[in-house]
């Protein structure tokens, strides 16, 4: 799965994010880094920090604020040839550009059968539990994961969010990279009311130094059980591994982290050997990722359910501020889904 | 819980009554809300154009300055001082066909003579394309008469490997680079010679090798994409620039301003054309703001350096190109032209103008017809005569006719003669993912199972 393995340290993610782009950029030329604020000032989450220093202002440049142009413009560089990493600033504003996303990025190739291609990395801070509101919180996921042409990948880990990154970067079609900023600098099990946690200790926090890749495509086993699958990604990956161990049940915990192209192989076979399945997202529930999921469950494994699958997410409002902990799948919730699904 | 929100809404209810919209307020209330005051009721301006089927179209109060007469900034111009530009117009063309003025670009004689030969192919093609369509040979196509100034004068001031973004309206910038015909009418028959493999809709080109992007059918995408390739450029110290097209009601997607702002804050070496062909479809310029001020104005708050330009002129549309060209590969930044001409037939083949303007609108446009002034222009230097025309036309019909039968050979729309099933799922990503794999396999054995 590695390659050229280095040396490790300890990395928060938004460190391991900064040393992909630092990795990238020193590796590849034509690896040119655009967004708000991410140039001089380092990104407002630290992510670009240092950058623009080491590589020049014609590599890593602040923006001007508009998401069509931010996306439009990174398409234009990569039919030059350019391998560019566009910062959206949150999620939630991704929505300007979904028409240069959704029709001129991800169509590119398909359209002009191969002329021109979008190798770019469209990387944006996602996810709730942060108090941000409405519009610092969304998961769009479920938006980009119906869209033909588009990869979407979401990591739960310093270590996979570096390797993840890379392979993003290096990979030749369209990647819509959404970072989990609750768990930017240390993972969170949804009990909002303890202290906050650093990385320090999480065995996904030791980061080699250089370069490695973790493929895209490939989902990662948390957690190895009998009695019953969850899927989940980011920030949800930790929520539920807390409650699984809480709770002592023999679960396996499947972090998906590529959501297209899903690793179906990884989803088949744990949900055929355990009979349970159940599926875990912020995002809102109607027509969310979670219903692709629970309907490829439902045709491949029929015949091995012991019980309905089972969907733990957001609720079908916008994202609220004060009611954030009724909003979000934490423990209470997970814990009710996990009871119902083993009464089956 | 139930007693709780009853007796809430009740009190609510009772309290909204006299809130209840301006109508219900007293005199009193009313005079507070300033409503008492004798002022006249705003009214919504809805913009019409002038003339409307059955009228009988009359443009001769359309201020036209006298070719010649627009002065020439140095092409390191500071855009500030460029403001008159962007409300005159550009014309080397006078009515004897005579080139005066400082845009002369004095083109020699073999490169005019060229340009009129691309016009003429294009319209050649445009025909043949229309009743190719009319003949249920194919589902759709866009012809861009009266408007291949435009793309082919610009075409022959770039350089054959500046990148063009076109709009779907810029057929002649592939015909002017030489482009073969037979590659441009397998992809509007989506056939099995189409290297587009019959995913696209017909004339959403894409030819790499000529510099021209893959056309998409949203509008202004292409603006930003631009800008950044020409960004790219000058990031890697090439000194290839791109150019791009949109028409005048494309002008009003927020992907000319992102673009026009990104070409501005960062002095990208572009040129951003508007083709103000008056209509959007059956909307009128008005639509897009042309009422209230011109397309080229549109520059001046960005700070980038606008031309509006007489665009049914082949030498005016080439030495506006080549000023801006000029400026942008001496790192003077980006230049919006306008190009004021007349969209003198159908927006495509699903359109009938007759039903929204008048009729002979086209025929009284005052800047005429962009190959008719060009000929004329010829003839008047003494390198052409309507002969040569004449023959030129009949060469060109032919040489469209004999590339449309070897085009059709390889098939045309619903005749079968297309690329294989399978080929939908390729190119989608570059190495194919599972579920498409299966999709692929699953419309294999529908298809089998069906006797197909």
């Amino acid at each position: 799965m590695t390659e050229a393995a280095t040396e490790t340290r300890q990395m928060s993610m938004i460190q391991a994010i900064n040393s992909a782009l630092d990795v990238m950029m020193e590796r590849d030329p034509e690896v040119v880094v655009m967004g708000e604020d991410v140039g001089f000032f380092g990104g407002v989450f630290r992510a670009t920090a240092g950058l623009q220093k080491k590589y020049g202002k014609n590599r890593v440049f602040d923006t001007p604020i508009t998401e069509i142009g931010i996306i439009g413009v990174a398409i234009g560089m990569g039919a030059y040839g350019l391998r560019p990493v566009p910062e959206i600033q949150f999620a939630d504003y991704i929505y300007p550009a979904l028409d240069q996303l959704v029709s001129e990025a991800a169509r590119l190739r398909y359209r002009s059968a191969g002329e021109f291609i979008s190798p770019m990395t469209v990387r944006s801070p996602f996810g709730g539990g942060i108090f941000g509101g409405q519009t610092h919180s969304q998961s769009p996921e479920g938006i980009f994961t119906h869209v033909s042409g588009v990869k979407t990948v979401i990591p739960s880990t310093p270590y996979d969010a570096k390797g993840l990154l890379i392979a993003a970067i290096e990979d030749n079609d369209p990647v819509i990279f959404f970072e989990p900023k609750r768990i930017y600098n240390g993972p969170f099990d949804g009990h909002y009311d303890r202290p906050s946690k650093s990385w320090a200790g999480h065995p996904g926090a030791m980061v080699p130094e250089g370069y490695y890749r973790v493929p895209l495509g490939r989902a990662r086993t948390v957690r190895a059980g009998e009695a019953l699958t969850i899927l989940c990604y980011g920030t949800m990956e930790h929520v539920v591994e807390s409650m699984v161990i809480e709770m002592g049940v023999d679960a396996e915990i499947i972090d998906l982290r590529t959501l297209v192209p899903l690793d179906i192989e990884a989803v088949e076979r744990s949900v055929k050997k355990t009979g349970r399945c159940m599926i875990v997202h912020e995002a809102t529930r109607t027509s969310g990722y979670g219903a692709e999921l629970s309907a490829l469950v439902q045709e491949r494994c029929f015949y091995h359910l012991e019980a309905p699958v089972e969907r733990v997410t957001g609720f079908d409002t916008p994202y609220p501020h004060s009611l954030e902990w009724a909003y979000f799948p934490g423990p209470v919730r997970i814990r009710e889904a996990i009871n119902k699904i083993m009464r089956e | 819980m139930g007693d709780r929100s009853g007796s809430g809404a009740g009190k609510a209810g009772e309290e909204r009554v006299p809130q209840a919209g301006r109508g219900h307020l007293d005199a009193s209330e009313r005079e507070l809300a300033g409503q008492g005051r004798n002022l006249p009721p705003l009214q919504l301006h809805v913009p019409e154009p002038r003339y409307r089927p059955g009228d009988a179209a009359d443009f001769s109060d359309l201020e036209i300055p006298a070719a010649g007469t627009a002065p020439r900034p140095d092409e390191a111009a500071d855009p500030g001082t460029m403001r008159d530009m962007a409300y005159g117009l550009v014309r080397v063309l006078d009515d004897e066909g005579q080139a005066v003025g400082p845009w002369d670009p004095k083109l020699p004689a073999k490169t005019l003579i060229r340009m009129l030969r691309a016009m003429a192919l294009t319209r050649a093609f445009d025909a043949r394309m229309f009743r190719a369509q009319r003949q249920g040979k194919t589902s759709f196509y866009m012809k861009s008469t009266g408007e291949e100034a435009v793309s082919i004068a610009a075409a022959a001031a770039l350089a054959s490997d500046d990148m063009c973004f076109p709009s779907y309206r810029q057929q002649g910038v592939l015909i002017a680079r030489g482009w073969p015909l037979i590659d441009m009418m397998n992809q509007i028959y989506s056939n099995k010679g189409d290297r587009l493999k019959g995913r696209q809709l017909p004339i959403m080109y894409s030819a790499r090798e000529a510099s021209f992007f893959s056309i998409s059918g949203n509008l202004a995408t292409q603006y930003p994409q631009a800008v950044g390739w020409a960004m790219a450029s000058a990031a890697r110290g090439d000194t290839r620039i791109a150019a791009t097209w949109c028409g005048e009601g494309s002008t009003a997607e927020g992907d000319f301003h992102s673009a026009c702002t990104f070409a501005s804050v960062y002095r990208a070496p572009v040129i951003l054309n508007v083709v103000n062909n008056q209509w959007a479809i059956s909307s009128f310029s008005g639509f897009a703001g042309a009422e209230a001020t011109t397309f080229a104005a549109r520059a001046i708050g960005y700070g980038i350096a606008g031309l509006r330009i007489d665009g049914n002129d082949a030498l005016a549309v080439y030495a506006a190109t080549r000023w801006a060209a000029d400026r942008a590969r001496a790192n003077g930044g980006p230049t919006l032209i306008e190009h004021f001409t007349y969209r003198a037939e159908g927006h495509s083949t699903s359109d009938d103008p007759s039903a929204y303007r008048s009729a002979d609108e086209g025929s009284h446009w005052p800047l005429g017809d962009p190959i008719a002034r060009l000929k004329q222009h010829c003839i008047a230097l003494g390198i052409w005569d309507e002969e040569r025309q004449a023959a030129m036309d009949k060469e060109l019909a032919e040489q469209v006719r004999d590339a449309a039968r070897e085009a059709e050979k390889n098939g045309i729309l619903g005749h079968g003669l297309h690329h294989p099933m399978e080929s939908m799922f390729e190119d989608v990503f570059e190495e194919m993912p599972w579920h498409l794999r299966e999709q692929q396999q699953q419309m294999l054995d529908e298809a089998k199972a069906a006797g197909l």
